[in-house]
């Protein structure tokens, strides 16, 4: 009988669960929708409709789309900047956390970052374009890397900290009474005890800085744009084309949707390393 | 030994660089052009010591009020909404077992998508002659409703728009909080005769309090900075009635031109905000020392 009760109550939260996800999933069924369908389809409203890839053709190939640029770009900037990211962070929290440091040290690096990392963005972007252009680096590939590994460095930093944490003190001592220096030490000791931290923080740095928007859209112009300015454009278009938005749109969601498939594992345990600790 | 100081020194050296060079320094440079009139003349920089006179001129500029009035209803409206969704249902559906990993990911996937692109997503679907939603009204045989258009709409609209945004997460972090909380407390409780009510007010709320607050002040600071939905949305219109604070600071900043202007409004924002993490930080201290 007491199983008859928890079944139901089993489906019941499937159920709720299920509807919860539907609203969740829909926006998506009806982007990737949309751009199946031809603008007149899309402008009529049409439910029932014959699947054209004219839209992805269109932003893929067409001359005047700037679609693949954008793309690379972003793909350039977001790797790049992520190496840096992890680079700086590990070497940081390694630095804090197991090199004795004073306090004030610990506590000013990392205040500053919770400070700068709750500050809107926009707010330090108008300063980066007016250094950026004083020294000509508006507009570049490297302007656009160094802010970006600057706007993720506070999250990569907490992150990264709390996975060095997890290194055993004992361990980096045992190694430096047998005489490593702190290269080795890093490179032997910590690091293979931090890379599912790496993978996590990496993960979630790359999607970070492929969504950014704020930043790109101060300091890049067409050479340098990235995928969401490229989108932010298609819709301030006089007559919108909303077929190539939505295939735009589907093709750039693609990234984050397959490390997600692949790699949840590592973006769940960086996101709640972030908020639980 | 003495090799491994300056390695010590190094390995701090690049996070120290960085901070100092692409946000300290930029800090000063918003705090030098909010105290100056620059002007452009032949190509160079003229700037003219204004002193306090930016700062004085913000509380009567109209644009900056819509912002900041626009920014606080969205934050604490959308916010609100967030937390008592996503606890209605984590509370709903707590200790399922099958199908967590499906459940995870359709909920992650909102977060990880770009916000212009969730703005691409709904601006197609509140259009007012074809989107789904306009759709759906006139199916039910209700009125359309220009949900972008209409001034006394478009905050709403915006609103929902992150509510669907967020609340996925929000139901993770307090669903993961509600399956760590003890059984043995509810049980017991429960054996005491407590109904469902008292449970959920006397044992599930106090002891769920650090978990709620952990995701109330995440949801907040990222509610604060929000701007690319809305860029993408509405432009922060019609008239002022989405405009917020960051679109605010952009606006005077880049599009108008005057940088003196959206420095002194980046510097506001900053204190405030650096501000309230001070009080916040003092506040929970104090309660640790009493706890």
């Amino acid at each position: 009988m007491i199983g008859a009760t928890e079944r139901r109550v089993a489906i019941g939260r499937h159920i709720v669960l299920i509807g919860f996800a539907l609203v969740v999933l829909f926006p998506f069924f009806w982007i990737i929708s949309a751009a199946f369908k031809t603008q007149i389809d899309l402008l009529m409203g049409k439910v029932l409709f014959e699947p054209n890839v004219q839209g992805f053709v269109k932003v893929i190939f067409d001359k005047t789309s700037d679609f693949v640029r954008n793309f690379s770009n972003s793909m350039i900037i977001g790797l790049v900047s992520t190496f840096l990211v992890l680079t700086v962070a590990t070497l940081a929290a390694f630095s804090l956390y197991r090199l004795q440091w004073p306090g004030w040290v610990l506590h000013s690096l990392l205040g500053w970052s919770v400070v700068f990392h709750m500050v809107p963005p926009i707010t330090l972007a108008g300063a980066w374009y007016t250094m950026f252009r004083a020294v000509g680096l508006d507009n570049t590939y490297t302007g656009i890397i160094l802010a970006h590994t600057t706007l993720h460095l506070p999250m990569a930093l907490w992150m990264m900290g709390v996975f060095v944490r997890d290194v055993p003190r004992e361990l980096v001592e045992a190694a430096q009474i047998d005489g490593a220096r702190i290269p080795q030490t890093l490179w032997y000791v910590v690091l293979p005890i931090v890379r599912p931290g790496l993978a996590a923080t990496g993960i979630l740095t790359f999607i970070f800085s492929w969504n950014e928007f704020p930043v790109v859209l101060v300091l890049s112009q067409r050479q340098t744009a990235t995928v969401p300015l490229g989108i932010g454009k298609y819709a301030q278009e006089n007559t919108i084309a909303f077929t190539e938005m939505a295939a735009a749109s589907t093709l750039s969601i693609l990234p984050a949707f397959f490390l997600l498939l692949f790699a949840q594992r590592f973006i769940v345990r960086g996101l709640t390393s972030g908020a639980v600790k | 030994m003495k090799t491994d100081t300056v390695w010590r020194h190094l390995t701090l050296m690049p996070a120290i660089l960085l901070f100092a060079l692409l946000t300290i320094l930029p800090l000063a440079n918003l705090v030098a052009l909010s105290f100056n009139d620059v002007e452009w003349v032949n190509r160079e920089a003229v700037w003219e010591w204004v002193g306090f006179e930016i700062y004085a001129a913000l509380p009567e500029d109209n644009l900056l009020r819509a912002g900041v009035v626009n920014t606080l209803i969205f934050a604490i409206v959308a916010v609100a909404l967030q937390m008592l969704i996503g606890f209605v249902l984590a509370l709903l559906t707590t200790r399922v077992v099958r199908g967590r990993v499906f459940y995870r990911t359709v909920f992650i996937l909102p977060i990880l998508v770009p916000g212009i692109i969730i703005g691409a997503i709904w601006k197609l679907m509140y259009s007012y002659d074809f989107g789904v939603l306009n759709s759906l009204l006139m199916w039910l045989g209700l009125t359309p409703q220009d949900w972008l258009g209409d001034p006394d709409l478009a905050l709403l609209s915006v609103i929902i728009v992150d509510v669907w945004h967020w609340t996925p997460f929000c139901f993770l972090l307090l669903l993961a909080g509600l399956e760590s909380l003890p059984d043995d407390i509810f049980e017991a409780a429960r054996i005491d005769g407590a109904t469902g009510w008292q449970l959920l007010r006397h044992i599930t709320l106090p002891l769920m309090l650090p978990t709620i607050a952990v995701t109330f002040v995440f949801r907040m600071i990222l509610a604060f900075k929000v701007f690319d939905e809305i860029y993408l949305l509405t432009g922060g219109g019609p008239g002022t009635s989405t405009e917020v604070i960051s679109f605010t600071i952009y606006r005077r900043f880049f599009t108008e031109d005057q940088t003196g202007y959206g420095a002194a409004m980046s510097i506001a924002v900053i204190a405030v905000i650096a501000a309230m993490i001070v009080g916040a930080m003092r506040a929970t201290a104090g309660k640790g020392a009493k706890a």
